[in-house]
């Protein structure tokens, strides 16, 4: 069966759901190879991918492969691309997956397609454009098909996998290393799941009134085991941090569950998250454009609302 | 410091985005065209950048001859010229193709620093800088929303799903920038009107050095094969609140298995 190399999200040397969902779709266009690039493998992280249907592991380890923006990624995976002669390459569509997804297209020359949501035989895959208007197939006419995937596209399905793992040396180039990470900084955010790969997303905006009354947001939140997101009128506000923001102009989200509390659904806010599959509106305006998308809409407001909600989510746990 | 902002003319968010069924291409006549929003963070960027350490601004951009509204638009904000990029061959470019036609195009006009916006609101690819920096060999730093430039090092802070990075190297760069960075100034009255005086250089892919056969939609590495409208959502319940609210939510939740 035709290899497709699936590049690992991981952070502090655990594997990310989405790279489970990438191994679960690749093994329905072949036979999965993860690439472990940059420190923090283990056995922990070799079983999870054996777990998950990896046939094959290919670690490159060295830490000069996280210190640079991208660059080393693409040059490990076009190596793995010209030694293995994958039927494909998957990546998670995160900010750093599409950029990686960008160098190793042109070190390949090859076509790359961002942000699918899907993808089936003959690697013909779906998107959604135009903040969720328009669905559109499209495929690679040139070089290897390198696929950008969105998470929560594939429910991941444990398939055990042989997981025969392959160490790879990369000597990085001078234009790779170029840019140097020199300092990484943490800003809070709890246990929460990363915003993009979150299964379920509670998100406030204008009418949840102030920083602190954010905090009945990250209550529903961590009730449903959720991350929290924010509209631009929000965080613009410095109500919550900017890197939470969904919409146009930041995260794109397409979780299992979104929750909208105080959020009128102006079109900067549709675009990022229009693609969920159920959503819930909270909102005190019954114009208001969200209960267009709102699989359920709640006219009220959310201060009285959303605690409810939250005690009626930890009774029924 | 010859600074060279990369911005795109894209069909307003605000009126209904179509493709050309002919070719299944973006119908830029079906909506008003306007400049992508996260480009004039941009162009204030790179203005920011001259009036501390001096230079020249230039505006690029890749597009029909309608796109001048966009080079308008940057000019009035106060960018000293610009370059139009602008033929029928380049017509249908996906990522790969738009990155090489600009990269030829940025290797014709020099630059020390290269500055985009992110994502463009039409594709949304969030690939270009990327391309770009790798086709040019030049230090990618992306996801900026803070810059910083001393002599001939530039730091940025990029943005990252736990916080941010702070990325270094030596100029020249290709930088793209999130929303967070600035406050994009309105064009003034004196802007506008200067802004109509300002060089305007119009090149084709012969001009360039663009080989035809990498750009358009027959040159592109990858190709829309079919598309549909998405059927509208169903519509959904609304209730109002009772005081029942948040207990009707938890039971639509459980109904759908969420908890």
């Amino acid at each position: 069966m035709a290899e497709i190399l699936v590049l690992v999200e991981h952070v502090d040397g655990e594997v990310k759901k989405v790279t489970l969902e990438l191994l679960t779709l690749a093994r329905s266009l072949g036979s999965p190879s993860a690439v472990w690039a940059g420190p923090g493998y283990s056995e922990a992280a070799k079983a999870r991918l054996a777990e998950y249907g990896a046939d094959k592991i290919y670690v490159a380890g060295a830490q000069d492969i996280a210190d640079h923006v991208v660059a080393p990624k693409a040059e490990l995976l076009a190596r793995l691309v010209s030694s293995a002669s994958p039927a494909a390459v998957l990546v998670a569509a995160t900010a750093e997956g599409k950029e990686v997804a960008g160098r190793l297209a042109i070190k390949t020359d090859s076509g790359v397609l961002t942000d699918a949501v899907g993808l089936s035989d003959g690697l013909v895959a779906e998107q959604s454009i135009f903040g969720g208007g328009v669905n559109v197939k499209s495929k690679v006419v040139k070089g290897t098909p390198i696929v950008a995937v969105r998470p929560n596209s594939t429910a991941p399905e444990a398939s055990a996998g042989a997981a025969a793992e392959e160490q790879v040396e990369v000597e990085l180039s001078d234009a790779a290393k170029a840019a140097r990470v020199v300092e990484r900084v943490a800003q809070d955010k709890g246990a929460r799941p990363e915003l993009t790969e979150a299964a379920i997303v509670v998100s406030g905006g204008r009418g949840v009134g102030s920083a602190e009354n954010f905090a009945i947001i990250e209550k529903l939140a961590d009730a449903l085991g959720a991350a929290v997101g924010a509209s631009r009128a929000a965080t613009d506000a410095g109500w919550y941090p900017h890197q939470f923001q969904v919409g146009q102009t930041g995260k794109t989200v397409s979780p299992q569950l979104y929750i909208a509390a105080g959020i009128s659904g102006a079109i900067q806010h549709r675009a990022g998250m229009q693609t969920a599959k159920t959503i819930v509106a909270i909102n005190k305006d019954p114009e208001a454009p969200i209960f267009e998308l709102a699989d359920f809409g709640i006219v009220g407001d959310l201060h009285q609302i959303v605690p409810n909600l939250t005690e009626e989510v930890q009774k029924r746990k | 410091m010859n600074i060279v902002v990369c911005v795109k003319q894209v069909p307003d968010t605000a009126t209904e985005r179509k493709l050309n069924a002919k070719d299944n291409t973006l119908d830029r006549d079906a909506a008003d065209g306007v400049i992508n929003e996260l480009c004039e963070y941009a162009v204030e960027e790179a203005l920011k950048i001259k009036e501390a350490h001096g230079g020249e601004v230039t505006v690029l951009t890749m597009g029909p001859a309608k796109a001048t509204d966009t080079i308008r638009k940057a000019l009035a904000m106060g960018a000293d010229k610009a370059v139009h990029l602008v033929d029928d061959a380049l017509h249908g470019s996906d990522a790969l193709s738009t990155s090489y036609a600009l990269a030829q195009t940025l290797k014709k006009i020099g630059f020390d620093l290269v500055i985009l916006g992110s994502e463009s609101t039409d594709a949304r690819t969030g690939v270009l800088a990327a391309m770009l920096a790798e086709r040019l060999g030049a230090p990618q730093l992306t996801l900026a929303r803070k810059v910083e430039i001393d002599g001939s090092s530039i730091t940025i802070e990029r943005l990252t799903d736990y916080g941010f990075d702070r990325v270094q190297a030596s100029l020249p760069a290709v930088v793209s920038v999130v929303e967070k960075i600035n406050e994009p100034r309105y064009p003034s009255f004196k802007g506008i009107m200067a802004a109509k005086k300002k060089p305007v250089q119009t090149l084709g892919i012969a001009d360039a050095e663009i080989d035809a056969a990498q750009v358009g939609l027959s040159g592109a590495w990858s190709e829309v094969a079919d598309f549909a409208v998405a059927p509208p959502r169903a519509a959904g319940t609304i209730v109002k609140d009772e005081g029942d609210g948040g207990a009707k939510a938890a039971e639509f939740l459980a109904s759908k298995k969420f908890i």
